[in-house]
This record gives structure tokens, C-alpha cells and sequence, in this order.
């Protein structure tokens, strides 16, 4: 291993200590929390759209149903459901987005402002760093994903009557477990995000400005979501990250249907080993001039 | 302890690490094997798994046809829950309208979210079934779409479809002590009742073998062979792979004559034979769902069509429609739709129907639309169009009649010569 490895190992406070760090100084910035503030109002303005659309509730959501993204039909009848077509709206773009800036932000962006060799002379060694980095960045996952439902909860209660869940297998359930599904679907969207940022991680190790890193990252996943789009390739289809997102809706079916469920998670954790230790690669054998 | 590393040739973002045979070049190189490594210990995974679920035929007893067709007919699972995936590849390249496999149930079916009408999404592609049944008053089943799904849950005479990507509602009112069908035709694209159908309606046209063992759905089972002793059909085999246990059809699958990929391939992939909850059979529509009553005529229409004892590769015999024959028996029958007119073929007829019917509508098109999918033919009938698919031929004559079935062009053309005489 390496020989950051064979270092004083610290008391386990002070080797959380640099994870806390990174993870503070990430959501004091202010880009940090312009994006999730762009996250908060996408349920804002689908929660409204369909209020007017539908001139002030009840019926009527059958009438253009079928169109349109996943559950927006079934906001009316029921808040708890802008949560879900909320997530369905921001998986495929806004939420992998964001990841990719902060993930391909960690290590390039330090590089480009001249402040990774300062991290790197504390004595943290790189192999945590880049933990640390990795880690901070799946807490931004969780909390993109939670700042995405949470809003949609709220904006859903506000504006939509909450009640029994009917599940999109048609058997209903009481709004406690409603929400309990709610939020594992949360978890499984979190979850879903690991593979870009294990990406995002990586391509940030490749270079010295955090702008190129950002761009291609983003770049990257634009290019993956296409070819997940063309029925020839579906051959390799099955292999990328962002292939089983939707996924999250077999939380809704009832029994759950688990089987893309897991072979999203293991794809995202095929992504983050490959990807991380690609990273790890990288990043411990490089130079560090900036 | 922190290292910035001080060789110089090694600067520059994506440098990727051939320094030669120099120490840091080669702890590189020992780095980037970990990614390298962990991606073909993913890859061999991966293949060693898909290797091993497709070998390992079962050790059973030895069992005669005879014995295995009495045991699928004496099954008696009458709760089972499980998924089903249907794959199939009839070889156009897009399908018109009605293509529907196997679909006899489908006859006369029309309507918003009506069941029957969802069937015809099967025809083509794969799509994944899910399906819960607790005796044959209690059964369930679902397509499962990308984040939604459509559902018919038969619960005593009560019949309900739910669309949950429009949020609309379908009900119906099963025939009274009609047991065996609720008045979907979901069923039907189940791997029981397409061997049940199969298997009624295999007689001395058929050679029937059990031809070694199988793993389905992680069961036992063997697998029954059906040949069509007639030599004018497409139909190469018909595979059954029969539950060992209780004699329940797990798998099905329609191998065309000409060889490659079966046109039809219906196997659970995960079954069970437990009482499954009860909360699966229950359905109130949810509030603001749009509710589609059935019609009073339709929903007594339902339950008649089914359990005709026809081959699923043969046209029915008797049919909603009418202005139909069947001609010749087996396997090599044909179905002749002669009602006269154009467009009026009942639209919800299978997929051969289906074929002709659309032809017909458009008539505008059809010249050109049959032009690319049918070559023509001439004959003592006149003259015509043949439209092929890998499994099933399809007729249209000029003057209006459809000749279709699972048989070769030839025996097509023939029975169109021997009918205009």
C-alpha cells in the first residue's frame, strides 16, 4: 500500500476530521448552494404547472394522461406523488448534473486554485483525500436527492390534498408507508447517483482545471444518456450507469419488484470500484504542480 | 505522509503512465492494474453467471409424453405468483395494429384501457408480466412498463384493469361461474394457458416427445417437444418445459421451420407457488382515476372466445367475426376471411387479421404499404399479395379475401387455388 497508508494513524476524530472539512467548505459555497436551490425549485414549478394546468385540482388528470413524465397524472389526487414525478424529472439531467460539478469540482478545481499541494503537505495523505473528496460527494448526492423530495413534499402538501397512496399496481396504501417508500425511493435515486460521481471523481483527477473537469463530466453523461437511447446498442445498454435510474419506480409496484432495482445499485457499485480505484490510480501516481 | 512527487518527466494532466522500467513507471502501472482488475473480475462475473444459469441441465427420472401431458393436465397449482417474460420476434419490423400472438382471447375486444386492447402490445419486443393467481376466482396481472404499469385484477365477478401511467381505470363484470377466464386475456399470454391450448388441441398431427431436462425460473423441469407431423407449416417446434414437480408449463417457446430465434418465447423468470397476499387482489379505484365501465354486450362477449382448444398458431375456427372458414386441419389450417368489403375484418382479430384489416383501412396507402411488406402472386384466384413473417403468411387477394395461417406460401397459394375453383 501505499506510504501515506504506513503513516501515524490518528484517533478516528481527527481522521473524520478532514471529511467534515471538505464537506463544510462544500456547502458554504455559494455554487453549492445555487444548485441545490435550482434543485428546490424544480417541484416548485412542476407542482405549480400542473395546478394551473389542471385549474385548481380534482378531476380531470385522465384526460391527458399517458403524456408527459412518469406520475405527473397522479399529482392531483394525491401531493405525495410530486415527489416521485419530481425525482422522475430531475434524475435524468438536473440531479446527475449537479453531481457531476461538485465531483468533477473535488480534486481539479483545488488543483486549478493552486490549493491541493497545500492539502496535500497536511498530513492527510492522498488515498484520504481522496476518500474524503469521494465521500463528501456522495453526501451531496444524498443531499440533492433529500432537497429535491423534501421541496416536492412540501410544495405537493401545499398545493394537493395528501391521503391513501395508490400504488401504480393499483393496490392502495396508508400515507405512513407511502412515505416510508418515499424515502427508500430517495435513497435508491441517492444511490443511483454514485456511478456518475465515481466518473466525475475520476475525470477530475485527470486534469488541472476544475471548468474542464466540470464540462467533461457533464459531458460524459450527456454522451451515456444518448447512447442509452439508440435500440441498436442495446447490447452494451445494460452496462450504463444511467440505464436502470428509472427503476426507482419498481419501489412503487406492489410486491416490489427488485430486480432492476438491484442491478441498478450493483451497477452503480461496479461504476464507483472501477471508477475509484481508477481515480485512486491516478491520483496517488500523479504530479502535483499546482 | 503527503508526497508531491518530483519527477519531471512525469507533468502534464493525462499522462498515463509508461516511464518504462523506472520505479514510479512501474508502481503506476501497478496502480492502474486495480481499475483494470476490478473491471474483469466484473466482467468474468458476469459471464461465468450467464454461463451457469444456461448449463446445468437437471438429473430427473425418466417420464413418456404420454405421462407428462396427463401430469400438465392434472396440475393443479392453483396459487402461484411469479414473473413471466415474453419475448417476441415475428419478424416485421413494426406491426400495424392487432398483432397479436396467441392472443385468441382478444376477439372483438376493443375500447380505451380495456384489457384486451393492451394485449396487443405483447406482440412484439419483450416485456415482463407479472402474475398472481389464488384459485381461479383471484388473479392478477400486470405489464411492467418503465415506471408504470398496467394491471387487470380479478377479484370473484369483479374485473378491474388500472393504467397507472394515465391514471385511468377499467371495469368489468365477469360471466357468472365462467371459471377459467376473467374476461382479460391477459391470461392467455401466460406460459400455462398457451401449453393448455397447445396441448388440447394437439392431436394425431402432432408428434409429441419429452426431450431431456431443463432449469426454469431456478425448477426442474422437463422439456416437452410437440412436432407438427404436417409438412406445408412454419412451425418448426413447439417446446413446452413442464414443472417436474407439479406439472405446471413454466416455459413455452414456437421455433420457426426456417430455423434462427424463436418467434414466441414466453418463461417465468421467478415463480412461486405460495398463497400470495391477499392485498394483491383488492382494487379500489383511486381517487380522480378515470373509470371505463365495460359495455353491457362487450362484457358478456368477453368470456366465449377463450378456451376454444385452438392452436395458438392457428387461426381460430370460430371466431367473433364473421365471413370466416378454416380450411384444412392441424397445424396447417388456414383461415379464410371472405365477410367481403373492405375494412370490415374485425379490427381486434389476431395478428393475421390484423394485417388485413389494416391493409384494408388504409386504403390509400396500402398499395404501397403491402408493396414493402408482401410480394405479389398470381394464381387461378386472380391475383394477390403474400405478406410473410417468420411465422405466420398472410394472403390478400384483390378481390378482397385474406387467406392466413402458420404455413408455408405454397400450401397459401394452393388453398386460395382450391377455394376459387
Amino acid at each position: 500500500m501505499s506510504q501515506a497508508e504506513a503513516a501515524v494513524r490518528p484517533p478516528a476524530l481527527r481522521r473524520l476530521s478532514l471529511f467534515r472539512n471538505e464537506t463544510v467548505t462544500l456547502f458554504r459555497r455559494w455554487r453549492t448552494l445555487v444548485l441545490l436551490g435550482v434543485l428546490a425549485a424544480v417541484p416548485v414549478l412542476v407542482g405549480i404547472a400542473v395546478k394551473i394546468e389542471t385549474g385548481g385540482g380534482g378531476r380531470g388528470a385522465g384526460a391527458h394522461g399517458g403524456d408527459g413524465p412518469a406520475f405527473v397524472g397522479q399529482v392531483t389526487n394525491n401531493g405525495l406523488f410530486l415527489v416521485f414525478a419530481s425525482l422522475a424529472a430531475t434524475l435524468p439531467f438536473f440531479l446527475p448534473m449537479a453531481v457531476g460539478v461538485v465531483a468533477g469540482d473535488s480534486i481539479a478545481g483545488e488543483a486549478s486554485a493552486g490549493t491541493l499541494r497545500y492539502l496535500l503537505v497536511a498530513p492527510a495523505g492522498r488515498t484520504r483525500l481522496l476518500l474524503a473528496k469521494f465521500t463528501t460527494t456522495l453526501v451531496f448526492c444524498l443531499a440533492a436527492t433529500l432537497v429535491v423530495a423534501v421541496s416536492a413534499l412540501a410544495v405537493g402538501a401545499l398545493l394537493f390534498p395528501l391521503g391513501e397512496v395508490t400504488l401504480i399496481s393499483g393496490t392502495t396504501v396508508s400515507l405512513g408507508e407511502g412515505l416510508v417508500r418515499a424515502l427508500a425511493i430517495a435513497g435508491v435515486v441517492a444511490a443511483s447517483l454514485v456511478g456518475v460521481a465515481a466518473l466525475g471523481l475520476f475525470v477530475s483527477t485527470l486534469t488541472g482545471s476544475g471548468i474542464a473537469a466540470m464540462a467533461a463530466t457533464v459531458g460524459l453523461l450527456i454522451t451515456v444518456q444518448i447512447l442509452d437511447q439508440f435500440p441498436q446498442l442495446h447490447a452494451v445498454q445494460p452496462y450504463l450507469f444511467p440505464h436502470y435510474w428509472l427503476s426507482f419506480a419498481d419501489l412503487l409496484r406492489d410486491p416490489v419488484y427488485g430486480d432492476q432495482l438491484w442491478r441498478n445499485l450493483a451497477l452503480q457499485g461496479l461504476y464507483a470500484a472501477v471508477f475509484g480505484s481508477a481515480a485512486w490510480a491516478r491520483f496517488t501516481s500523479r504530479d502535483v504542480t499546482a | 505522509m503527503a508526497r508531491i512527487q518530483p519527477t519531471p518527466d512525469a507533468a502534464g494532466p493525462g499522462t498515463s503512465g509508461e516511464n518504462g522500467p523506472s520505479g514510479p513507471g512501474r508502481r503506476k502501472a501497478v496502480r492502474y492494474a486495480v481499475p483494470v482488475a476490478v473491471a474483469g473480475v466484473a466482467a468474468a462475473t458476469i459471464g461465468i453467471g450467464s454461463a451457469l444459469a444456461s448449463s446445468g441441465d437437471p438429473d430427473l427420472p425418466e417420464i413418456g409424453a404420454k405421462e407428462l401431458i396427463a401430469k400438465v393436465a392434472a396440475s393443479d397449482a392453483r396459487q402461484l405468483s411469479g414473473s413471466v417474460r415474453i419475448t417476441t420476434d415475428l419478424g416485421l419490423p413494426s406491426l400495424p395494429s392487432g398483432m397479436s400472438f396467441g392472443g385468441q382471447g382478444n376477439q372483438g375486444g376493443k375500447g380505451g384501457a380495456s384489457p384486451q386492447e393492451r394485449l396487443t402490445e405483447l406482440a412484439s419486443g419483450t416485456h415482463t408480466l407479472r402474475v398472481a393467481a389464488d384459485g381461479p376466482e383471484r388473479q392478477r396481472v400486470s405489464i411492467v412498463e418503465r415506471a408504470a404499469e398496467y394491471s387487470v385484477v380479478r377479484d370473484g365477478d369483479q374485473v378491474w384493469a388500472y393504467d397507472s401511467g394515465s391514471n385511468s381505470a377499467y371495469h368489468a363484470k365477469a360471466p357468472e361461474g365462467h371459471e377459467r377466464h376473467p374476461g382479460s386475456g391477459l391470461e392467455s399470454a401466460s406460459p400455462q394457458e398457451l401449453a393448455r391450448r397447445v396441448l388440447d388441441a394437439a392431436g394425431p398431427t402432432t408428434d409429441v416427445s419429452v426431450d431431456g431436462t431443463a432449469k426454469v425460473a431456478g425448477r426442474d423441469a422437463y422439456r416437452l417437444t410437440l412436432k407438427p407431423k404436417q409438412g406445408d407449416t412454419t412451425v418448426g417446434a413447439v417446446r413446452i418445459a413442464v414443472d417436474a414437480k407439479n406439472g405446471v408449463p413454466l416455459k413455452f417457446t414456437v421455433d420457426p421451420k426456417g430455423g434462427g430465434k424463436a418467434v414466441v418465447d414466453v418463461a417465468f423468470t421467478k415463480v412461486s407457488f405460495d398463497k400470495p397476499a391477499a392485498s394483491s387482489f383488492s382494487f379500489t379505484p383511486p381517487k380522480g382515476a378515470k373509470v371505463t365501465e365495460a359495455g353491457e354486450g362487450r362484457g358478456k362477449g368477453h368470456g366465449q372466445d377463450f378456451g376454444k382448444g385452438v392452436l395458438p398458431v392457428v387461426p381460430p375456427g370460430t371466431g367473433a367475426g364473421g365471413g370466416e372458414r378454416v380450411i384444412g386441419t392441424g397445424w396447417s389450417s388456414i383461415a379464410e376471411f371472405s365477410g367481403g368489403g373492405k375494412g370490415k375484418l374485425p379490427a381486434g382479430t389476431d395478428d393475421r387479421g390484423g394485417k388485413g384489416a389494416k391493409g384494408d383501412r388504409t386504403s390509400a396507402d396500402s398499395a404501397a404499404l403491402l408493396d414493402s411488406f408482401g410480394s405479389k402472386v398470381t394464381g387461378d384466384f386472380g391475383s394477390g399479395r403474400i405478406v410473410s413473417t417468420r411465422l405466420v403468411n398472410a394472403l390478400l387477394t384483390d378481390d378482397g379475401k385474406v387467406y392466413v395461417g402458420a404455413v408455408t406460401k405454397d400450401a397459401l397459394l394452393k388453398a386460395a387455388d382450391s377455394a376459387a375453383r
